[in-house]
C-alpha cells in the first residue's frame, strides 16, 4: 500500500520500511529548535537531571525573537539564562537575525527531514517538504537528551490545488479560507499535504505562509509536494536536498480536497478565533487603530513589496499606527537595498527590527482596551495583542496595507 | 472529589496563561495569571483536587508548555473534555497531568458541581450521573503512571555518566 509523504518521512527517521497512520514509531530528529518562549524552562528541567548530556549538540538550534530587544529585566533574565547555556554547550544560537521559522527556512531546513520545534508554527517547513511538528519543553529535553523522540504517525488530508489565484489574491487568503472551511480542528492530530499544477504557481513565501498557518487547523504538520521552486530556494540559501518523499500515488488519505484557486477572494479572520473566516468585503468600514505587517506568516520580501507597491505616494491614516516588522535581517537588508523601508517609512509606518513583535502581543506594539488591530500575524485569539478586551483581524499583506492607509478594512482594489 | 470549572470550545493556550508572562522565571509566578481573559477570580478559586471541564478543542494554539504547567501548578488534578488540541494534550501527559477525553461530560455539569474520576475505571461521576472516559493509548499511559516524560530519562535502568 503507497505512503503519503509524512509516512515516508516517519518511516526513514524511523529506519523502518513501512508507516502507516496511527502507529507509533521513535524516529531520530533532524533538528531540534527552541526559542525564548520556553527555552528558559528546558535549562532548568535540564540542570535539574541527574545525568546531564546533549546528544548532539550540532542538531540544536536556539533562537532568541520573542522579545527582541528584551522589555523587562524579567525577560532579560531569561533570554541570558539561555544566552549563557547556548555559548556554554557550543549550542547554534540566533539573537535578533529574525523570526525562528524564517531562520530555519534560510539557515538550516531540507527537504524529508523530521524536525522538533518548541513552538507551534514549526509546521511551516513542510514548504520545503520536510515534518516539522510543534512540541512543549519536556519533549524538548526529552529529544535533546535522546536525540530521538516518539511520534503516532499522522493521518493526511491532502489538499490538490487548481489554476491559478486571481491578481491581488494571497496565499494567505487561501490558507484562511482552508482554515475557514475545516475548523480550528478540522486537521487536529493530522498532516496536511498540498499539491496539484496549482501550487507551481505559488511562490516560496506563499508556500510557507500556507504551511505555516496550518497549526490553526489542529495540524500535526503540513507537507508540500518539492518540486524545482523548492530546490532553487534551498540552493539560493547554499544547501542542496539529500532526499525528497514524494507521495506515491495510491497512498491513503482521510480526506482529499480539491480546490480552484480562481475562486478565492480576500478574506480576513474575525476576532478571536483564526477559523471566523469571511470575505473581506463583509467588514469593509470597520474602524482600526493598529496595522501589522510582518511575523513568520507574512514578514518575507514578497510581503513587503507587496505593502510597499500599495503604500508609495500614499500615507498612513492619522488614526492609526502601523508597525512594519520583517521577518529576519536577511529580508530587512534585502527590504532597504529596494528602498521599501524608505518608501513605509515616507507613509508614516513605524518600521522594526526583526521579531516576533506584536503577533504574540508581549512586546512591541500591544493594543489597549477596546482597540482593533489587522493583523498579518499568525492568531487573533482574545488578548492575543494586548488588552483581553481588544480585537485582532487577520488579512493579507494587501489588505493590512490597505486598511492601514484608509484607517478602517478595505481591500487593495478599493484604494 | 472536586469542584468543576467549566469552559467552553476551542480555549485556547493564550487564554490559559498570556504571552506577557511566560517569560517570567517560575511556574509558580506565572500561576497566578491563569485563566486571566476568561475567569480572573479562577487562580484564587480553584482548590488542589479541583477539575476543569471543557468541551471542544480544549489547548489549543501556541505549543507553550506553561499552559499544562500552571493547571498543575494551581493543583488541577485533571482536564475533561470532548477533545483536546494536539500539542497541550502531549504537552499535559509530558508533565503528569491527566488530560481526559470524556465526551457530553460538558453538557450535564455546570460550574461547582461535585466531580469524581476514577482513572483506573475510566469513569467521571458527578451528582450519581456516571460517564465513560476513554482509556489513554498505552505507550502515553505508561509516561502518565511514571510521573511524566522526565522520570523516564531518570530511570535506573538507563546508563548514566560517572
Amino acid at each position: 500500500m503507497g505512503m503519503t509523504i509524512a509516512e515516508k518521512i516517519i518511516a526513514r527517521a524511523a529506519g523502518v520500511t513501512e508507516a502507516k497512520a496511527n502507529d507509533i514509531h521513535t524516529v531520530e530528529l533532524d533538528w531540534m529548535m527552541s526559542n525564548d518562549g520556553t527555552t528558559h524552562l528546558t535549562i532548568d528541567m535540564y540542570k535539574a537531571l541527574s545525568s546531564q548530556k546533549i546528544y548532539d549538540k550540532k542538531k540544536l538550534v536556539w533562537i532568541v525573537d520573542h522579545n527582541v530587544p528584551c522589555d523587562s529585566v524579567k525577560t532579560a533574565n531569561s533570554h541570558k539564562k539561555m544566552r549563557d547555556f547556548a555559548r556554554e554547550h557550543e549550542i547554534t544560537f540566533y539573537e535578533g537575525a529574525g523570526v525562528c521559522h524564517q531562520i530555519m527556512m534560510e539557515k538550516h531546513v531540507s527537504p524529508g527531514e523530521l524536525i522538533f520545534g518548541a513552538d507551534s508554527h514549526t509546521c511551516a517547513y513542510g514548504a520545503l517538504g520536510a515534518f516539522g511538528t510543534g512540541i512543549g519543553c519536556t519533549d524538548y529535553l526529552y529529544a535533546m537528551v535522546t536525540g530521538h523522540s516518539w511520534v503516532m504517525v499522522p493521518e493526511t488530508l491532502r489538499f490538490n490545488l487548481h489554476g491559478q489565484l486571481k491578481e491581488g489574491v494571497y496565499a494567505r487568503d487561501l490558507i484562511l479560507t482552508i482554515i475557514g472551511r475545516i475548523g480550528a480542528n478540522g486537521a487536529n492530530y493530522m498532516a496536511m499535504e498540498f499539491g496539484g499544477d496549482g501550487l507551481k504557481t505559488i511562490d516560496m513565501a506563499g508556500r510557507i505562509s500556507i504551511c505555516n498557518l496550518c497549526v490553526e487547523a489542529g495540524a500535526k504538520t503540513a507537507l508540500m509536494e518539492v518540486d524545482d521552486i523548492a530546490l532553487d530556494y534551498l540552493k539560493a540559501h547554499g544547501r542542496e536536498a539529500k532526499q525528497v518523499f514524494a507521495p506515491d500515488a495510491d497512498a491513503v488519505y482521510a480526506r482529499v480536497y480539491d480546490i480552484d484557486l480562481g475562486e478565492i477572494c480576500p478574506v480576513v479572520a474575525k476576532p478571536h478565533f483564526v477559523d471566523s473566516v469571511v470575505p473581506a468585503e463583509e467588514c469593509l468600514g470597520l474602524h482600526i487603530d493598529e496595522a501589522f505587517l510582518g511575523s513568520c506568516n507574512n514578514g518575507r520580501i514578497e510581503d513587503l513589496r507587496v505593502g510597499a507597491q500599495l503604500i508609495k505616494g500614499k500615507k498612513v491614516a492619522p488614526t492609526v499606527r502601523f508597525l512594519v516588522v520583517p521577518a529576519s535581517q536577511d529580508i530587512y537588508e534585502q527590504a532597504i537595498r529596494e528602498g521599501l523601508l524608505e518608501t513605509f517609512i515616507d507613509a508614516g509606518a513605524i518600521v522594526m527590527n526583526p521579531n516576533c513583535s506584536v503577533c504574540w502581543g508581549s512586546c512591541q506594539g500591544v493594543i489597549g482596551e477596546g482597540e482593533v488591530l489587522i493583523s498579518t500575524g499568525t492568531r487573533n485569539f482574545k488578548g492575543r495583542a494586548g488588552h483581553k478586551d481588544s480585537f485582532v483581524y487577520l488579512g493579507s499583506a494587501a489588505t493590512v496595507t490597505a486598511s492601514a492607509i484608509a484607517g478602517e478594512i478595505t481591500t487593495a482594489d478599493r484604494l | 472529589m472536586g469542584k468543576i470549572f467549566k469552559f467552553e470550545s476551542d480555549v485556547d493556550t493564550d487564554q490559559i496563561i498570556a504571552s506577557q508572562y511566560l517569560l517570567y522565571p517560575s511556574i509558580e509566578e506565572m500561576a497566578p495569571h491563569t485563566f486571566e481573559s476568561l475567569d480572573p477570580d479562577f487562580a484564587g478559586m480553584v482548590r488542589a483536587g479541583d477539575y476543569v471541564v471543557a468541551r471542544d478543542n480544549f489547548g489549543c494554539g501556541s505549543s507553550r508548555e506553561q499552559a499544562p504547567r500552571v493547571l498543575k501548578e494551581l493543583g488541577v488534578k485533571a482536564v475533561l473534555a470532548n477533545s483536546f488540541a494536539r500539542i497541550f494534550y502531549r504537552n499535559a501527559i509530558n508533565i503528569g497531568l491527566p488530560v481526559i477525553v470524556c465526551k457530553g461530560l460538558c453538557d450535564h455539569v455546570k460550574a461547582g458541581d461535585d466531580l469524581e474520576v476514577s482513572l483506573t475505571e475510566g469513569v467521571a461521576r458527578v451528582g450519581g450521573q456516571a460517564f465513560a472516559c476513554t482509556k489513554l493509548p498505552e505507550n502515553l499511559q505508561t509516561i502518565l503512571d511514571q510521573g511524566g516524560l522526565i522520570a523516564s530519562l531518570e530511570k535506573p535502568s538507563q546508563d548514566k555518566e560517572d
